[in-house]
């Protein structure tokens, strides 16, 4: 009974660790791919910054594609994908890869809304005296869509702890594989309790983590 | 010192165009504070907002300090701006900045120093009376306080001309007032040139020296305040001014009125003379006062008297007199017609 437990805590440990590196890697992608994507889209939108209705029209296409591929399906998809960039296709590094571009997707389209979300007279006021389009985007912006920019990470990190368990299909690992592999194929309830509490105290700290990160930002609400 | 020519806005509506604003000509002189009036949708918005090219004409000029500023664009356009300052009816203030950052949001963008920002700021924050709000956010800030956040946003760089976006609209009565104030006393003090507009010409009416009446894009009247309030010419200003005036009476009065109600207007100087004992004395007439005020505008003195002219003198009286009581009514509208600014025959 002992080394049951012994060994289930390395197995956990062990699932914590692919997950933070799948979680981690992907959530790079998704803020360093999501920002200047969502930006791209809402910059191509508005009338004043570029308005080039090409480039609206593909992103958001192509964003739209990414996210209503389901992510089991977008995994095995993006198999070739996956062989060209590591070089194989198993392992939580390789789970990181469909990971990614859903994350970056995803966050793609908060960002977004997070812009739109901004109060037009804030730009109008900045457009009023004088600032550069760069200006408007990079600072004013950035700034006052800031909140929402966190916000909506905290949600993509949450939701991409939940794809990281369908990471198990390419051997990914992680603590959602776990769940499945033991709790579920192998009928151990009590692993499937110990790992699923496991992911409730993961998802608490990043939402509670980001939420207060937001306020800190968001001095609207004070 | 802003001079628009000809100016026309159109949008491209859903199903039609809109035409917002339909050929206007304006000429705004430097240091005065120039009001356009109007009910929304009129088109006073996108008039304004030509000023700084916030909204490109589709026909027409504008001309600031002489230059054509319709030809500019890109970064001549945004060097143009930065000489021009522009308030909000919803103070449009980032919310995440303090309002320190705010006021120095004008003075970043063109690129000044950090030592001289530190210098300008704390000026501009004392001249509209925020000195210690400095390191607070907007949304901890009054109504009030935030239009005085946009306007030491505004005026920070030193602009010559300062735009006004129905900047009381959102305010309750008495800070409108004060913030009225502080923009008078800016022009005053800076000799900032201030266009403002606004649907209540109890607002031109506070702080204006000239006035452009515009409705569904054109610009329907303008001059000097007081003259519009004195003698308003287009129907659409005498509602607007009436409005304002307030001279409304009440029903159970108007209701079965005997002999000619009257709506009188003096100017400064008649004021004095009694024309209205006069009148009744002469013509053998009574008269009697239902409404009346005097109005200052720009300094200058502008009465207003509701009176009821009525012919229920004593019998003897009117045996001595010449006339039938319908003449003698008719002379004695004429005699205080001549001897006032105006005279509005409003019944009989």
């Amino acid at each position: 009974m002992g080394n049951e437990w012994i060994s289930l805590g390395q197995d956990l440990y062990k699932a914590l660790l692919e997950t933070a590196l799948m979680v981690g890697v992907s959530s790079f992608f998704a803020i360093a791919g999501g920002v200047p994507l969502g930006f791209l889209l809402f910059a191509a939108d508005r009338k004043f910054f570029w308005d080039n209705r090409f480039v609206q029209a593909s992103g958001n296409f192509l964003v739209n594609l990414i996210r209503s591929v389901p992510f089991v399906i977008l995994l095995v998809v993006l198999l070739p994908f996956t062989q060209i960039v590591l070089g194989t296709t198993i392992g939580p590094a390789a789970a990181a890869v469909p990971l990614s571009v859903a994350a970056i997707a995803f966050y793609a389209r908060l960002v977004q809304g997070a812009l739109y979300e901004v109060d037009p007279g804030i730009i109008e006021a900045a457009q009023a005296f004088g600032a550069s389009p760069a200006r408007i985007l990079g600072v004013v912006l950035f700034r006052e869509a800031l909140p929402g920019f966190l916000r909506g990470l905290t949600v993509t990190l949450v939701s991409l702890v939940g794809y990281s368990a369908m990471a198990g299909i390419v051997g990914g690992g992680g603590i959602g594989d776990l769940a499945i592999r033991f709790g579920y194929y192998r009928y151990q309830s009590n692993v499937m309790f110990i790992t699923v509490i496991v992911l409730v105290v993961l998802v608490q700290i990043i939402q509670s983590v980001g939420d207060r990160l937001a306020d800190h930002s968001d001095r609207k609400g004070i | 010192m802003i001079e628009l020519q000809n100016i026309s806005v159109r949008y491209q509506g859903r199903n039609q165009e809109v035409l917002a604003v339909d050929d206007v000509s304006l000429s705004i002189g430097k240091g005065d504070i120039y009001g356009i009036v109007g009910a929304s949708g009129a088109g006073k918005s996108s008039l304004l907002r030509t000023i700084n090219l916030l909204e490109r004409p589709s026909a027409g000029h504008v001309l600031v300090g002489g230059q054509n500023i319709t030809a500019l664009s890109g970064s001549a356009l945004r060097n143009q701006r930065q000489r021009i300052g522009m308030i909000f009816q919803h103070f449009n203030l980032m919310h995440t900045s303090t309002v320190y950052e705010n006021a120095a949001f004008a003075l970043r963008v063109a690129g000044k120093t950090e030592d001289e920002i530190r210098a300008r700021v704390p000026e501009v924050l004392e001249l509209v009376g925020l000195t210690d709000k400095a390191e607070a956010f907007p949304s901890q800030l009054s109504g009030g306080q935030k239009q005085r956040v946009g306007i030491a946003r505004a005026i920070a760089n030193r602009p010559a001309i300062l735009l006004c976006d129905e900047p009381t609209s959102a305010l309750d009565l008495e800070t409108s007032t004060s913030i009225l104030e502080l923009l008078g006393e800016i022009n005053q003090r800076l000799g900032i040139t201030i266009v403002l507009i606004s649907h209540e010409m109890a607002v031109i009416k506070k702080i204006c020296s000239r006035v452009a009446v515009m409705e569904s894009g054109k610009v329907v009247e303008e001059g000097d305040v007081f003259d519009i309030f004195a003698t308003p010419a287009h129907p659409f200003t005498q509602q607007l001014v009436d409005h304002t005036l307030n001279l409304e009476l009440p029903p159970r009065l108007t209701k079965d009125l005997h002999g000619t109600l009257l709506k009188i207007i003096f100017l400064g100087d008649r004021a004095e003379t009694p024309v209205l004992s006069e009148a009744a004395q002469r013509f053998g007439i009574s008269v009697n006062i239902l409404h009346g005020k005097i109005e200052y505008i720009n300094n200058r003195a502008l009465g207003l008297l509701v009176a009821l002219l009525q012919g229920n003198v004593s019998e003897q009286h009117t045996g001595n007199l010449p006339a039938t009581l319908q003449e003698r009514m008719a002379q004695a509208v004429d005699y205080i017609r001549l001897n006032t600014a105006q005279v509005e025959v409003l019944h009989g």
